[in-house]
């Protein structure tokens, strides 16, 4: 267990290296960031020069992605376009982009397991096909329209949520968190169905049931447990890209989190924004991929890392 | 209802304790700060994300040149109506040639360190913006300034140093008295004067500038009291001596990615101001259901105009035909298709919401006419191939109505015309630089200071920056330089409404209209203004 850990760690350092260098390389080598910095007219020259040299863009890209990922290693994602440094600028948005995963990780947990399970019982019956046609409905609408219908209505019309989640408080951030997690609420709620009707046709279920085990425990210990495993991968692999930002989300209900800052970063061409979160990004996916693939074992020992 | 009930019970027991006060008045202590029939109240308004810090030579845009604008006082100060310019900092700004200015100051005007307002804080400002080191964005405005060329940099990239730091036609006379020199007659160099970019800095930014960009200062009516990356707010400054004084005390930008959402936020009450409105509200004028009462269009100092490229052989060398390509665009049915009635066909090269506007310099090649167009164009020995409209893609309408003109043109002339996109801006002023546009390109300005001479010498005068038609006109360049050296606004006004009228013969660019700026507020606020810039007037809005 202990080595694997340490080889998945090991194998993380390329990955990281080679996708932070491809992601500097596509936003400093293609494109002049100081086009369109002032306006409807060119910058002048010096003030060009400056810019250039005060981000080593007058060097070649190996040397600037060297340098600057010299500037990571010590800690320091560097000062953007704006004069702000990049972490300071994250660590203000990291908590409210957690906030918000983590609300909407329990919506799609608690909603998405339960109308999973009660439509794997009952299989071919009017909660099953009632969960089928609605997560069908969700699945099928974009966000940005459920985002923007929600907001209208239980925002603005009835004032039941705050319309925007500028200040990111807990309150704010239910009726955003709800419509990031719909969409994923309808993948759980099938991964488990689906899952649950194949494992309840499964030997080792039958045997339960001949031995005289209750339904609710061949279901719920005996079943459920099994069935879990796409549905944590799933959700694993979600709670990276949820912290990676829902970038529409995030710009409909005004968060100030990292999907929001990213989207913006690469709009205004800050690429030391850009390459400082994607960095961040790509460790936290990693780190999830781990603590899936570790969660396996526990959850079906049949699954060893040894 | 249950909500209802506790909010009139403390609205009830609020009154009593009102009443009660105001029964034992007279032993109690005087409050300190205003008493609530005068306090200003606060509001929030739509802000977004600077692009640089907050430093007023080095901003160029209207994220940070917001805030700077209310945190800053300059020589003068525009009419938010009219755009006129009044003195603000200034006493008097003479000169008897057009050439020598000198400029007196009020005194007694404060800096929000607490330090007066001397001309050596414009001086040393001014120096310092221009300076080519430096870098600063607004170092432009300076280049009227007798020796500008002096504080340049030697090489486009800046790395010889300039031989001096101070330009020679700066000169301090003494605490409240500086005089300008220009290389040539600038007859409307005071209307200029009230650009943020000729702010004064104190002292303290020049020991260390490091520190100012995190606070910055200015003499302005209002003082930043604290940024972060979710709003800046700014809060009336007490010992601003000026003479336009706000009413609000306390105002945020509270900055938003994106423009729906401010908006949701002003429709429910939430935000006091937004001067954007997204394009789909627009549509059908949806906007003024969700915001009755509580809107405006305010016209403001832009032009939208397409470029004829120098580059097109076809196009360089033939007005004829360019004027009839212009006469086939039906700019009233475009402004109130795509538009929505928030833009006003141009008639000339010039905003009218300048001094020295007149109407219809373009004459009868903007108004469309699509047999007579047809006539001019087969006369003017037609164009051969697709004629292709290039727009760049990031700007919101751009693709919409680039596709219009094109389609106007198509149909009136029968060619073919095809609207092009770039992926951005930058991607699109590369294509300018690089000399590799094709056929025409939608072009935009918005004025810096408000004057009919900003909508020409930038735009049209011999290897000016933004001349991107590569327009040169010894005629054009003689009147300029005497509009310049005019003794009298009028006679200036005069010289540059020929000039213009120059380029109704030449006819470089076609120009299309003046866009509008659209705005939306809260029940809670009154009084809004918003500026010839289409910024809102801070001086003016009231809290209900």
């Amino acid at each position: 267990m202990g080595k694997y850990v340490v080889r998945r760690i090991l194998q993380m350092i390329p990955v990281l290296l080679g996708s932070t260098f491809l992601i500097y390389v596509m936003v400093f080598a293609l494109g002049d960031p100081t086009i369109g910095r002032c306006g409807e007219r060119p910058c002048p020259a010096a003030y060009i020069a400056k810019f250039k040299a005060d981000y080593n863009l007058d060097k070649p890209v190996i040397v600037q992605y060297v340098l600057y990922m010299g500037q990571v290693l010590k800690g320091n994602l560097g000062t953007n376009f704006f004069g702000n440094a990049v972490s300071e600028e994250l660590a203000v948005r990291w908590p409210t982009t957690a906030k918000l995963a983590v609300i909407a990780i329990t919506f799609e947990i608690v909603i998405g397991i339960i109308a999973g399970v009660l439509a794997g019982i009952r299989k071919g019956k009017f909660v099953d096909t009632l969960v089928t046609v609605s997560t069908l409905f969700v699945i099928s609408i974009p966000v940005f329209v459920i985002g923007s219908v929600l907001q209208l209505l239980l925002g603005i019309r009835l004032g039941m949520f705050p319309v925007t989640a500028t200040q990111g408080t807990l309150n704010q951030l239910i009726l955003p968190g709800f419509v990031l997690g719909s969409l994923s609420v309808a993948y759980v709620a099938r991964l488990t169905r689906t899952n649950l009707v194949e494992n309840l046709r499964a030997d080792y279920v039958r045997t339960a049931k001949a031995k005289g085990l209750t339904r609710a425990r061949t279901v719920s210990v005996h079943t459920l447990r099994n069935s879990l495993i796409p549905v944590i991968t799933f959700i694993g692999a979600d709670f990276g890209a949820l912290l990676g930002g829902a970038i529409v989300t995030e710009r409909i209900f005004n968060v100030n989190g990292v999907g929001g800052f990213l989207f913006r970063s690469i709009q205004q061409k800050d690429g030391v924004s850009v390459v400082g979160t994607v960095v961040c990004l790509v460790l936290v996916y990693l780190v999830m991929n781990l603590i899936v693939d570790l969660l396996y074992g526990v959850l079906d020992p049949r699954i060893s890392h040894d | 209802m249950r909500g209802k009930t506790r909010a009139m019970a403390a609205a009830a027991f609020a009154s009593l304790a009102l009443v009660a006060t105001a029964c034992g008045g007279g032993g109690t202590a005087p409050q300190t700060g205003q008493s609530a029939g005068s306090t200003g109240g606060e509001i929030t308004i739509r802000g977004c994300t600077p692009k640089v810090a907050l430093i007023p030579g080095n901003t160029s845009e209207t994220c940070g040149g917001n805030v700077i604008d209310a945190m800053t006082s300059k020589l003068v100060h525009y009419d938010p109506e009219t755009a006129a310019p009044t003195n603000d900092i200034a006493e008097s700004i003479e000169t008897s040639d057009n050439q020598s200015f000198t400029v007196k100051l009020k005194k007694g005007y404060k800096f929000q360190d607490g330090t007066e307002v001397k001309a050596k804080n414009f001086v040393d400002a001014w120096n310092y913006t221009a300076y080519g080191p430096n870098g600063q964005a607004g170092s432009y405005f300076y280049a009227p300034f007798e020796g500008f060329g002096d504080v340049q940099c030697l090489d486009p990239d800046c790395k010889g140093k300039p031989k001096v730091k101070e330009m020679t036609g700066l000169k301090v006379v003494d605490d409240y008295t500086f005089t300008i020199k220009t290389t040539e007659p600038v007859s409307n160099l005071p209307v200029r004067l009230g650009y943020s970019a000729f702010s004064p800095l104190p002292d303290s930014f020049f020991k260390d500038p490091k520190a100012f960009e995190d606070k910055p200062i200015g003499a302005g009516p209002y003082k930043l009291d604290s940024k972060s990356t979710t709003e800046m707010v700014l809060s009336k400054f007490a010992d601003y001596s000026g003479a336009f004084k706000p009413s609000v005390d306390k105002v945020t930008f509270r900055i938003y990615a994106d423009t729906n959402a401010a908006y949701a936020d002003v429709v429910a009450n939430n935000l006091d101001f937004t001067d954007q409105i997204p394009p789909d509200q627009l549509v059908g004028e949806a906007y003024k259901s969700d915001l009755p009462d509580r809107n405006a269009v305010k016209e403001s100092g832009r032009l939208t105009w397409i470029t004829f490229s120098p580059n097109d052989p076809q196009l360089k060398d033939n007005v004829a035909l360019r004027k009839a390509i212009s006469r086939a665009i039906d700019r009233k049915l475009i402004a109130d298709k795509i538009f929505n009635g928030t833009v006003v066909p141009a008639t000339g090269w010039v905003s009218p919401v300048v001094d020295g506007y007149k109407e219809g310099a373009c004459g009868d090649s903007c108004t469309f006419d699509a047999a007579a167009a047809k006539k001019a164009f087969d006369a003017a020995g037609g164009y051969k191939g697709t004629l292709t409209m290039t727009y760049n893609a990031d700007g919101a309408g751009n693709k919409e109505y680039s596709e219009a003109v094109c389609n106007s043109i198509k149909n009136a002339l029968g060619i073919k015309c095809v609207a092009q996109a770039t992926v951005d801006f930058a991607t699109f002023q590369k294509k300018i630089d690089d000399n590799t546009m094709k056929g025409i390109f939608r072009s935009g300005w918005q004025m810096d200071y408000p004057s009919i001479e900003n909508f020409l010498t930038p735009i049209y005068a011999k290897g000016a920056d933004s001349n991107w038609s590569k327009y040169n006109s010894p005629t054009f360049a003689k009147l300029l330089t005497q509009a310049a050296a005019a003794k009298t606004p009028d006679e200036a006004n005069s010289l540059y409404q020929q000039a213009e009228a120059q380029l109704g013969k030449d006819f470089p660019t076609a120009p299309l209209w003046y866009p509008s700026t659209v705005v939306g507020w809260s029940d809670n606020v009154t009084d809004v203004k918003v500026t010839a810039f289409g910024t809102l007037d801070l001086v003016s809005i009231k809290k209900k």
